[in-house]
């Protein structure tokens, strides 16, 4: 059987799903927790496919079709599977004029996916560029999952991805 | 203190004061450095006194539009029956600005104090922090500061034992520079696509959840506790220019510049000593050549001009720019204008809402005709569509993303039409490529430029 007609497995399930009816007592409808949703699926799944989009849209009593759209707005919430570590560099001008396209450059080079977007061969990295981090004083700065690295130089990546379990 | 540089000797460090310092992390560490006095004392006052206290101040919104903050507070009026609520914008995505980032990882509890003053201070019993979602160590420091305080008692049914009601709740945002725009972080905030609504009905009025609603930036919210602690004639008096702009603030500078960081002056500092003194001038062999001062979305300024200028509200619209979030990106001779506009450019287009037909078409043709000019294949009518297009995008749009595009386009050609024109005749190449190309192909709005 393949992945893709394996049963879907609810997210909001267990702790998950007490930590979404905690999050709704804090607004006066549910429709505004979409948003803090849509994170914990993306925190349990590493993304958010169609059927978290459903499992969501019931929850929040909102519909699917409803739930993607707000989902397709925003940058970071994946619609598809991405590398496990998920690397964006920072290339918006105050980093560019840095020195920020070397270092997209030295990421794509030795993660081996030597294209944006694109996730290496033996799925661990995918490297986007990513528009102003708010750390423009740290140039070049650059986010891997959760974490941000200041002051990232070419020179710096190979022992950056040696550091990345 | 300071970070990443300690404190300047000409800097006046009243927000910056504990940055480096983990210690003043924690609430114990907080209350040790006198967190927490203010927001007692508030809660022993009227809404209209502290109100009253912050108008006198002088204090103006950081977040870059300058509105009076003691005046839009009076726009609320507290006991009217509805709910009311304050939104604390820490969707800080301006290029070139990042000193609420500093204010939430180094003082988070100045936050929680401040968003909790300001709930009192409009009659709201909820206060939500917006935070852009890749901020996530200053996610983590505001969470940890806010369960600490309801730990406390400092927040929550009974706040500091006042028999007051505030709560201050974290919201996490997914990655747009358009909900740093009110309207589009409320919608966002509602669970919605973040894009902008048109006013009015101004959010005083009808903001967050359709009830009347105070948004203010990190930068505002953490300077009134200071006030309330010195009293406004202390921060009125903080000021080398003149009355309209009050107090320190501050900016955040990067780019090509020796000392890049943080730096909080007295309004009306001299931005000559502030670039050249305080920030260390230009790196090694190099020169300055132009300035950004207030954020990537005000006009662009020539040395002469930044070299001239006062740094408060006024003095940067004396010299033709403006203060915007206090975001100085510095560019050194070694740049390009046309490929650092270009790619500015290309920063709008990707987060343009795409609900104006004058944003949504206007960011992603201007960066395709600056992309265009800045691989050498410009021609001089290019320059003079870009100009059309600029007009086109200047004040007539729901909300400002698409005049933010045009400030730097038009000033650009206007400062350094010659970098474009020696693009465009073949007298100097453009030798790099402009970054910034479609990122993971899975972000529909991404794709800018596609024929």
């Amino acid at each position: 059987m393949s992945v893709a007609h394996a049963p879907y497995e609810p997210v909001f399930t267990g702790k998950r799903a007490e930590d979404l009816k905690a999050i709704l007592l804090r607004y006066p409808n549910k429709q505004a927790a979409l948003l803090p949703a849509l994170w914990i699926v993306q925190e349990e799944r590493g993304w958010v496919s169609e059927e978290a989009m459903t499992e969501v849209a019931q929850a929040l009593d909102v519909t699917a079709a409803y739930v993607k759209g707000v989902v397709t707005f925003y940058t970071m919430y994946h619609q598809h599977p991405v590398g496990k570590h998920f690397i964006q560099v920072c290339t918006t001008s105050p980093c560019l004029c840095a020195g920020a396209d070397k270092v997209t450059e030295a990421f794509l080079r030795h993660t081996g996916c030597n294209e944006l977007g694109v996730t290496s061969p033996d799925g661990r990295f995918t490297v986007i560029e990513v528009e102003c981090l708010g750390a423009c004083g740290f140039a070049t700065p650059v986010q891997i999952n959760a974490d941000t690295i200041e002051n990232v130089t070419p020179e710096k990546v190979p022992e950056i991805l040696a550091g990345l379990k | 203190m300071g970070y990443p540089h300690k404190t300047h000797p000409r800097e006046t460090a009243v927000l910056s004061k504990h940055f480096g310092d983990p210690a003043a992390r924690s609430l114990e560490g907080w209350k040790a450095r006198g967190g927490y006095r203010a927001l007692e004392q508030a809660l022993a006052m009227t809404p209209a006194a502290i109100v009253d206290v912050v108008k006198a101040s002088g204090l103006r919104g950081r977040g870059g539009a300058g509105f009076p903050t003691g005046m839009k507070w009076s726009f609320m009026k507290p006991g009217d029956g509805k709910p009311h609520y304050l939104c604390c914008n820490a969707d800080e995505s301006e290029p070139g600005t990042f000193k609420d980032r500093e204010i939430m990882r180094w003082t988070p509890h100045a936050l929680v104090e401040g968003c909790a003053v300001g709930a009192y201070a409009i009659g709201a019993e909820t206060a939500y922090i917006y935070i852009r979602g890749e901020f996530t160590e200053p996610i983590q420091r505001m969470e940890a500061a806010i369960a600490e305080a309801y730990q406390a008692g400092i927040l929550g049914a009974n706040a500091m034992g006042s028999g007051k009601r505030v709560d201050v709740h974290v919201h996490k945002g997914a990655g747009a520079y358009i909900c740093g725009e009110e309207t589009a972080l409320m919608n966002s905030l509602e669970g919605k696509r973040g894009n902008p609504r048109i006013k009015p009905p101004f959010p005083a009025v009808a903001g967050l959840f359709a009830q009347p609603t105070t948004i203010n930036n990190v930068e505002t919210l953490a300077a009134v506790p200071h006030i309330l602690n010195n009293g406004a004639e202390w921060y009125k008096a903080m000021s080398l220019s003149n009355p309209k702009s009050t107090g320190t603030k501050l900016f955040s500078v990067c780019g090509n510049v020796a000392r890049p960081g943080n730096y909080e002056i007295v309004m009306g500092f001299p931005f000559k000593d502030f670039l050249y003194d305080l920030c260390g001038g230009p790196l090694p062999g190099r020169k300055f050549k132009a300035v950004i001062p207030g954020g990537s979305s005000v006009p662009i300024q020539t040395m002469v001009e930044a070299e001239a200028t006062l740094m408060d509200y006024e003095g940067f619209v004396a010299q033709g720019t403006m203060l915007g979030s206090g975001g100085v990106i510095i560019f050194d001779d070694a740049q390009s204008m046309p490929r650092m506009i270009a790619r500015l450019a290309r920063f709008y287009a990707h987060e343009s809402c795409a609900q104006c037909t004058q944003c949504r078409e206007g960011t992603a043709w201007t960066t395709k005709i600056l992309e265009r000019i800045a691989a050498g294949h410009g021609t001089f009518e290019d320059l003079d569509t870009l100009l059309e297009i600029a007009e086109n995008m200047t004040g007539k749009t729901i909300c400002v993303l698409s005049d933010s595009c045009a400030a730097p386009v038009v000033s650009g050609i206007a400062k350094f039409r010659h970098e474009f024109e020696a693009l465009i005749t073949g007298k100097r190449s453009s030798s790099v490529p402009v970054a910034g190309r479609p990122t993971d192909g899975s972000q529909p709005r991404a794709v800018v430029g596609a024929a």
